[in-house]
């Protein structure tokens, strides 16, 4: 063998030093093109959650943001300034055992609170630099903007038709034309349509658990809120309507932010781009869901998520 | 975040996944302490010319792959039945991942064993065996500290298996460069050379194998991904997140 073959034979050690060494660069630039090549198809990878690109909240535009929030129920306190902000068009996840504030945060939210006598609040949630709980704000109106959906589905007891109308009726639109474009637009919103538009004008109590839950949803976006807050949204629901309800949720967070409070978490983990774990009153983190559900940088999390003694 | 996982895998509210996680790292350790002596049988089946010894390491090399299949299927359950976050999901990542690489090994053990057995067969090669005997212990200290640190978590010793894989890349070179030299000075010895040669490719190949295990361990204890970044940054990465922490 000659010096070349010598040669020759070291040669592919070092090139595959390089290799390794460039690696990083090399995928980053790969990130760019499938993004760039992602809008050919009219989609982002970034809206969809689902690229490799990590979510950061630095990068997040702001919906509503909680400052320094406490809440009394009488002498007892539920929440401990509370600091974070909502990120605007994302899905937000709160986590948290029982009893751990997540429900009273979410319901602070949209002043839920103000119907408990003993509740009091002290802090500020800020939504287009408006405090919420300033004593200008008109809590109808911020019910508009900040629409809620609870645990239990709960159509009123009319047609699935005015159901969906009912709080454009409220709002004193009354245009037959306008009334049937929105119910139609609501109802595909929530992926109920093709199930109920042959019996638009029957009782909303007919429908299953499902899709009475899905038509609530349906009456809760027909105003046109810019928040979503889900509470429960699916605990009562079979598998197959949880998954129609996480699919809706990801097709809805294109329009609206979502906020949602779940006790499954892998439901949590499954539709949520931001994630806040919640332990006594306090929010110990938030962050990505990414990183909450593969790398949680305090301990509670790590023990709560993965079900360990707390 | 980085936990104290040898206290903390015992700690789940349901034993039942306790027991299924302790089960998946205890296959595992098993997986590699049969491995390892794989490996250090095949060395010695090679510096003793004993082929019987080459014989019996070619016929374990299945109990290793079946190992691997047992260990993935178990994963498999783990992660259809529990659906583990953080830490454990972690834990049953890097023990499907570090399953391919022992069983890599394994072949890499039963290779270098049939050559063993050729060269025991058809005579030995005329150089090579001191390479060989020494970049085996050193592959196979890497191997052991793998394990070690994987059965300990302990990041800190998994950076140091990355760290040694460098040198041994260096060892192989050298020996390399050795027996081509050695090739050209004798030709008739060639067949016989390139035996060992593939020998000594076989040890290398398992000192990568090891730093790839390294990484899982890295990955597992730490959380961040340290595969294809190189060794400064690895270093960075894994001694900054523990300066914080302290």
């Amino acid at each position: 063998m000659t010096e070349a073959a010598v040669a020759r034979e070291e040669a592919p050690q070092e090139e595959d030093i390089a290799v390794k060494d460039t690696a990083i660069p090399e995928s980053t630039d790969m990130t760019t093109e499938t993004e760039t090549d992602s809008r050919t198809h009219g989609i982002s990878l970034e809206h969809l959650g689902r690229g490799r690109q990590k979510l950061s909240l630095e990068q997040e535009e702001t919906c509503l943001d909680i400052k320094d929030l406490n809440l009394y129920y009488g002498e007892k306190q539920a929440l401990f300034g509370i600091n974070m902000p909502i990120p605007k068009k994302r899905v937000t996840a709160f986590i948290g055992p029982s009893g751990c504030g997540k429900s009273t945060l979410l319901r602070s939210l949209n002043r839920m609170n103000d119907l408990v006598d003993s509740c009091r609040i002290e802090g500020q949630v800020m939504h287009d630099e408006q405090d919420i709980y300033h004593k200008k704000v008109d809590v109808s109106d911020l019910r508009r903007r900040v629409g809620m959906v609870f645990q239990k589905p709960n159509p009123f007891p009319k047609s699935i038709y005015e159901n969906v109308a009912y709080g454009l009726r409220i709002q004193g639109i009354n245009k037959r034309r306008v009334l049937d474009e929105t119910v139609e637009w609501a109802l595909k919103g929530a992926a109920l349509w093709e199930e109920v538009k042959d019996r638009l004008h029957e009782s909303a109590l007919g429908l299953s658990g499902g899709q009475q839950q899905r038509l609530v949803i349906a009456r809760t976006i027909a105003v046109k809120p810019e928040v979503l807050l889900l509470d429960e949204p699916a605990s009562a629901l079979d598998p197959i309507s949880t998954l129609k309800i996480e699919e809706l949720i990801n097709e809805l967070k294109d329009r609206f932010t979502i906020v949602i409070v779940t006790h499954n978490m892998q439901q949590a983990a499954r539709v949520s781009d931001y994630t806040a774990f919640m332990y006594m009153g306090q929010l110990i983190e938030f962050g990505d869901t990414d990183t909450i559900f593969t790398n949680p940088r305090e301990k509670k999390t790590e023990d709560y998520i993965t079900g360990r003694y707390g | 975040m980085p936990v104290d996982m040898n206290s903390d895998l015992n700690q789940h509210i349901s034993q039942q996944f306790n027991s299924e996680l302790e089960e998946l790292r205890s296959q595992l350790l098993a997986m590699g302490g049969a491995v390892e002596k794989q490996v250090s049988d095949a060395i010695e089946s090679l510096i003793e010319a004993d082929s019987d010894l080459a014989l019996s390491v070619r016929a374990k090399d299945d109990d290793v792959n079946f190992m691997e299949v047992s260990i993935d299927e178990e994963a498999a359950r783990i992660l259809a039945r529990r659906q583990p976050a953080a830490s454990d999901l972690r834990l049953v990542i890097a023990c499907t991942k570090a399953s391919t690489d022992l069983e890599r090994i394994g072949d890499e053990a039963a290779k270098i064993a049939r050559f063993s057995m050729e060269l025991a067969e058809h005579g030995e090669a005329p150089r090579g065996y001191v390479e060989a005997r020494h970049i085996g212990t050193h592959v196979r200290r890497m191997v052991q500290d793998a394990l070690n640190a994987f059965a300990r978590f302990d990041a800190d010793m998994a950076l140091a298996v990355a760290q040694e894989d460098k040198n041994v890349d260096r060892e192989y070179r050298s020996a390399m460069r050795e027996l081509v030299t050695y090739m050209m000075e004798d030709p008739r010895a060639i067949s016989r050379v390139l035996n060992i040669m593939w020998v000594l490719r076989s040890l290398e190949r398992i000192g990568d194998h090891a730093r790839n295990i390294a990484e899982y361990v890295i990955y597992l204890v730490k959380g961040t991904d340290v595969r294809h970044i190189g060794l400064k940054r690895m270093k960075a990465e894994v001694f900054d997140r523990s300066s914080t922490e302290a």
